[in-house]
């Protein structure tokens, strides 16, 4: 073997000026080039490793504490990685301890907005994006509200809103919520707001500001729209499809299409 | 006799097992328990289980399908074998291409994915590769020593510059044989209509034969349709239940109506092949309309759906939905053969998007694997996605890559009359690989996509 194949130059390179689509990879027999194979697989080592990183509860609840915020932790039923994403119905679901545990920071009267952060499916997004958010929503609120400390959730998907809603008494729950991590993003944040939380809402009853990160609607900014959209769920009595937003970021949740998965983390 | 809940019951049970399974706390709770299932599912004969409806006919429009389907007269000679001998004859060399056809109506979709639970991979791979299942439009797909690929040139914003960019790509690695099918960001009329149209001007401007789909739902195709859009192909989502369709949206009624009207436009020109579905295990489950079924039976109705409309194809999307149903690429990989044999032996047009989410324990080598597996196993169809990166749906799928890869060591080929118009724009070569010059640029010229820009 004297000779080195030639580079591989397709035309097509031409044409990923229109798309973020893999094109005109070029080739090698059947084989992808060396460094487009091992771009992809950097992607998704960043993708899985989003997926299975802890939930860094020490860090957020520190930061919290630091800008003079209180949070408490709870886990939902699901107990560790594996069950949690072979069992959804159990990362919507409160362990018993958390249950009381959230029964003891009740306050007379409820409260009008509780703020959780859930772990999801990227703690990655959470450890990055949680904080910075959840201060930006907390200062856009009107000041008045009464805000239930910030609840840390361990394995726990947006239906878990509903239950720690209900457990202390809130009006309107946020969550901040890792998304399922892709190609493209493995820290994408997603904020799930729901008026009235309890048991057997569904995500048409929520609204959605997805892709929060520095590369998506950036986490300050997102915090204030949120912040925003809270205020108006609370003044109007109710949120979900019937609030509709001027801001073109903000959407109703969409039922999860059926034969697609990315009800993952619902 | 069996009764229609201890058939139920049965059939979950000697499911291999699946997270969905659990999830839905029908599955064989230990190792032992399965086999013992299987071991009694064996013994059950084909006439037991057409008696033992696992979805009560008068709630459920597709098991009353199922019954209005069967071939009394066919299935006479077969209806006391048991499960196991069902098993054995079809591994028999006295079960041809022909004798397998020759029972298309015989079999029940819970008769095939009974004795899937039989099989063991290869089983299920050497049973599926002697039937070839043919259908045409533009393409004649499905022939022995052929494999097909759908161009997937998804958009997150239906950009027809970004899509055209991605088919460009595809047609250049051989690939499209199948169809150019786009899963469209916005479901309506006038987004279909734009794409249609896209694809329309660069199959007629390079002259290649080619079908084409939108993948809206399928109200929205019936209203292209009404406003003289060019529809190749209908397509629509479907599930094994009267109430999983009716979570889709749509029930028989509305599929036979554009089924007729996709007919009545008569665009095919080898073939009258008008219907492109997609299936996937879950999906029942994840409407909780399964009725207490395991998921792969559940699958396996769908396909009864399916076989009502002589459909071009079938896709099972098969990693898609996430790992709460097929956990990692061990049941992946098995889901997509069963799919893959249980569709067959039903007499359709099976396609697989090998596929997996970030979620799932599952990588490009599952991937590789199963795609291998299904070329052995002479799948009529997969899928090709720019470098297997889908950017609107957000998973991974097979890449034009792996297709070219597949059909080489494989020794597959392309469509016929694909084939020779590859080998007319010197993409393939003489001996019908892919060429060692890339000209895509000649391609991109006829296109006409550098000089819009």
């Amino acid at each position: 073997m004297d000779e080195k194949p030639p580079a591989p130059v397709s035309p097509l390179r031409a044409l990923r000026r229109f798309t973020e689509a893999r094109i005109g990879l070029g080739r090698f027999g059947a084989g992808q080039p060396t460094a487009v194979h091992l771009d992809f697989a950097e992607a998704h080592a960043k993708a899985r490793d989003a997926v299975h990183t802890g939930f860094d509860l020490d860090g957020v609840a520190g930061a919290l504490t630091a800008a003079g915020r209180r949070s408490i932790r709870i886990e939902s039923l699901a107990g560790d990685r594996a069950t949690y994403l072979r069992r959804p119905d159990l990362g919507r679901r409160l362990s018993a301890a958390s249950r009381d545990r959230l029964a003891q920071e009740r306050a007379e009267g409820g409260c009008d907005l509780v703020l959780i952060v859930a772990d999801g499916l990227s703690a990655t997004a959470v450890n990055r994006w949680a904080v910075g958010t959840a201060l930006s929503v907390l200062a856009a609120v009107p000041q008045d509200w009464r805000v239930a400390p910030v609840v840390l959730a361990e394995q726990g998907r947006v239906a878990l809103s509903d239950p720690i809603g209900e457990a202390l008494g809130a009006r309107l729950a946020l969550m901040l919520v890792g998304e399922r991590p892709g190609l493209s993003a493995a820290d994408s944040l997603g904020a799930y707001l729901t008026f009235g939380p309890r048991p057997g809402r569904t995500d048409a009853d929520r609204n959605c500001v997805s892709n929060i990160r520095p590369g998506g609607i950036a986490p300050e900014a997102a915090g204030r729209k949120l912040g925003r959209l809270a205020g108006r769920a609370a003044s109007l009595g109710f949120g979900g499809t019937r609030l509709k937003d001027d801001e073109t970021l903000i959407e109703a949740a969409q039922p999860a299409p059926l034969v697609a998965g990315d009800g993952g983390s619902t | 006799m069996i009764g229609c809940e201890d058939l139920r019951a049965l059939l979950a049970k000697a499911s291999p097992a699946r997270s969905g399974d659990f999830l839905a706390e029908l599955a064989a709770q230990t190792q032992e328990e399965r086999v013992r299932a299987q071991r009694r599912l064996a013994e059950v004969t084909l006439d037991e289980i057409l008696a033992a409806p696992i979805v009560p006919p008068e709630d459920d429009e597709v098991s009353r399908l199922i019954l209005d389907q069967h071939d009394r007269e066919a299935f006479r000679p077969i209806a006391g074998w048991s499960v196991g001998e069902l098993r054995e004859w079809l591994l028999s060399d006295a079960a041809t291409d022909a004798g397998i056809a020759a029972l298309k109506w015989a079999l029940t979709p819970e008769m095939v994915a009974a004795v899937s639970k039989l099989m063991r991979n290869q089983d299920l791979i050497a049973v599926a590769r002697k039937r070839r299942v043919v259908t045409g439009f533009r393409t004649t797909i499905g022939l022995a020593g052929r494999l097909s690929v759908r161009i997937q040139p998804n958009h997150p914003t239906d950009d027809p510059k970004g899509v055209a960019a991605s088919i460009l790509d595809g047609l250049q690695f051989g690939c499209g044989d199948a169809v150019i099918g786009i899963n469209p960001a916005t479901d309506s009329p006038d987004a279909m209509i734009r794409l249609l149209e896209l694809i329309e001007t660069l199959r007629l401007k390079l002259g290649c034969p080619v079908q084409s789909c939108v993948l809206a739902h399928v109200t929205t195709a019936l209203s292209a349709i009404e406003r003289g859009a060019p529809v190749d192909l209908v397509f629509q989502s479907i599930a094994g239940s009267e109430a999983a369709n009716r979570s889709f949206g749509i029930s028989l009624a509305m599929l036979a109506e554009a089924h007729q009207a996709a007919l009545g436009l008569n665009r095919g020109t080898v073939g009258r092949n008008v219907m492109y579905f997609e299936t996937g295990q879950g999906s029942a489950l994840s409407a909780d309309a399964h009725h207490g079924v395991d998921q792969q039976t559940m699958e396996a109705r769908a396909y009864a759906v399916a076989r009502a409309f002589d459909p071009l194809l079938v896709n099972t999307v098969v990693g898609f939905i996430g790992p709460e149903y097929l956990y990692d690429g061990k049941e992946i990989t098995r889901a997509g053969l069963e799919d893959h044999f249980c569709g067959k032996l039903l007499g359709l047009p099976m396609g697989v998007d090998v596929c997996y989410t970030n979620h799932a324990e599952a990588d490009q080598d599952d991937m590789d694997n199963l795609l291998t597996l299904l070329g052995v196993a002479g799948v009529n169809f997969v899928m090709g996605v720019p470098g297997s990166d889908d950017i609107m749906l957000n998973y991974q799928s097979t890449s034009y890559h792996d297709a070219a890869y597949v059909r080489d060591v494989l020794s597959l080929r392309a469509a016929p009359e694909f084939e020779a118009w590859l080998s007319g724009e010197g993409i393939f070569d003489a001996a019908g690989r892919l060429a060692a010059r890339d000209d895509a640029g000649a391609l991109i010229a006829r296109a006409g996509l550098l000089a819009a820009a």
